[in-house]
């Protein structure tokens, strides 16, 4: 081969292996072996983000003056489930939050219940999965004091949120899970309140949770129900959450 | 070898190879799925929160008078109309649609964040992984020492250095085998600020590790500007590798390459190749 040849050959394997490489990524992105692969990174994510932050490394708070001027709602903005719009008709007067599961005592709390117990309030940055970010302020119950209030079983692992909105328009709800010690996060909260306000349906109304060193995806918005548990299977694909099902990591942390 | 006018001496170590081709892959992957994960909100912004009023930059689409979609690219006060590439490209069925990078560009190439975000992660762990034993391989091997940080002479020579740069004028014989001094400080730059940078951004954008590192992001500024800041440093490395890949095509590709897939380097010069090895050559 003479140098020409050689150097003609090289510059079309250039451009061959290029065009493979970009055709390549498309065509593994559709090899359910390969995404699995891909996957396998979100346990040493998760592993490595609760061995690096303390269980009680409280996420950063802002003040008043921090306060975004519009907090973006995203995801179900304007539920029109049957249940939510029964709720919603009559300003949430007989809304009931169900706890069940692994606990002692299953609990149906009104909003009135809620508020007269003690309240944590937070002016903190929701970071959302798409990349953007907004500062709210938001009041509401201490998850762990709910969790107590029903007393959950030594066994349970996880806390599943169920939701009154459909992102489907069919039978399927939104739901989250977390870890049971993450729902005693000093900073998690079931909040009832927004920027000293009512808190409003695209943002939540009437209940919905703050996990502040999570991404939103994991902060379930319309929570009607509370179930602890041992184990994630039966539950929708047992991924634990709806964009879990679809993909994103169940961490939520990055 | 006495009656050739070239010869070959050996380069690049084994580690350097494999490490250089492992983070070829990290970084093509790392860079298409971060763009796929930036299409998901095409817009950066300074500070905690998103001024979504005033981004520092945003790729949108919107209709014209033609009733065509328009890309447009907003950076600071100054926009371009930026059709067919930024903000407005083709889709699958290869309609004009609203995205920020085109689909040449991203991991996948259709729009999916849940699949972006999978690349990326996986291939975030491989390049932290192999950047970490880089750091530590070319610590005990004296690779930093010994090739990497520039010597007194090296200083000194910077503004020959330069020239020689300007001038497209390359090294040939021995000098060849080592490296000069602009080209240790573009790789010292890489290795210790290029690269822990855009790792320390892209952790300072966990709202979990934000709990331990709320210092680092306030002092960059806010999340968003550590999310800016991860995405200027991916524009880095694109110049970084573009330059690098420049330098290695006017510099005799294939003996370059053949240098870091083999580890020879094949010096075209018979009276510094008898003394390879000698650092006191004089040209």
């Amino acid at each position: 081969m003479s140098k020409n040849d050689r150097r003609r050959f090289l510059e079309k394997l250039a451009w061959a292996s290029g065009a493979v490489l970009l055709g390549g990524c498309d065509r593994l992105n559709e090899s359910d072996s390969f995404k699995s692969l891909l996957a396998k990174a979100d346990a040493p994510t998760d592993f490595a983000m609760h061995a690096l932050t303390p269980e009680d490394a409280l996420a950063q708070e802002f003040t008043e003056a921090d306060l975004s001027p519009v907090f973006k709602a995203n995801g179900s903005t304007n539920p029109r489930t049957p249940e939510y719009l029964a709720m919603a008709a009559n300003n949430f007067a007989d809304y009931r939050l169900r706890v069940g599961g692994l606990v002692d005592t299953p609990l149906s709390l009104s909003l009135e219940q809620l508020r007269a117990m003690p309240s944590r309030t937070q002016i903190t940055r929701h970071d959302c999965v798409e990349g953007w970010s907004c500062i709210g302020k938001w009041k509401g119950t201490p998850l762990g004091k709910v969790l107590d209030l029903a007393g959950p079983h030594a066994n349970a692992r996880y806390v599943m949120f169920h939701c009154a909105d459909s992102l489907d328009r069919d039978e399927s709800r939104y739901y989250e899970s977390i870890y049971l010690s993450e729902a005693y996060h000093p900073q998690s909260i079931l909040a009832y309140d927004m920027n000293d306000a009512v808190l409003d349906i695209p943002h939540g109304a009437p209940l919905r949770v703050r996990l502040e060193r999570k991404l939103g995806y994991k902060m379930a918005k319309y929570i009607v129900g509370i179930d602890l548990l041992e184990s994630m299977a039966g539950q929708g694909s047992g991924k634990g959450g709806y964009w879990e099902d679809r993909g994103y990591q169940w961490h939520g942390a990055i | 070898m006495s009656a050739s006018k070239s010869t070959t001496t050996y380069r690049h170590r084994l580690p350097v190879r494999v490490m250089h081709w492992i983070n070829v892959v990290c970084l093509f992957v790392l860079l298409m799925s971060g763009l796929q994960i930036f299409n998901a909100h095409p817009a950066l912004y300074w500070g905690h929160d998103s001024d979504f009023a005033a981004p520092a930059l945003s790729l949108t689409g919107r209709p014209g008078a033609d009733g065509q979609l328009h890309g447009r690219t907003q950076i600071g006060k100054f926009h371009f109309d930026t059709t067919g590439v930024l903000g407005v490209s083709e889709n699958m069925q290869g309609v004009p649609s609203k995205r920020g990078f085109p689909m040449w560009s991203t991991i996948p190439g259709p729009k999916n964040l849940a699949d972006g975000r999978r690349w990326h992660f996986f291939f975030a762990w491989l390049f932290v992984i192999n950047g970490l034993a880089y750091w530590l391989w070319s610590w005990r091997a004296k690779h930093l020492s010994q090739d990497l940080v520039p010597t007194r002479s090296d200083w000194r020579g910077i503004g020959k250095s330069i020239l020689d740069h300007a001038r497209f004028r390359h090294p040939s014989g021995v000098e060849a085998t080592r490296y000069n001094v602009l080209q240790k400080l573009a790789y010292l730059a890489v290795i210790f600020i290029f690269a822990p940078g855009i790792v320390l951004m892209g952790l300072a954008m966990s709202p979990q590790l934000d709990s331990v590192l709320g210092w680092m992001v306030d002092l960059v500024g806010g999340r968003q500007s550590a999310r800016t800041w991860h995405f200027i440093i991916a524009f880095a490395f694109v110049a970084f590798i573009l330059i690098h890949v420049f330098m290695v095509l006017v510099s005799g590709p294939v003996n370059q390459i053949r240098s870091m897939i083999t580890g020879r380097y094949r010096i075209h010069d018979a009276s510094a190749a008898t003394q390879a090895g000698d650092d006191h050559v004089e040209k």
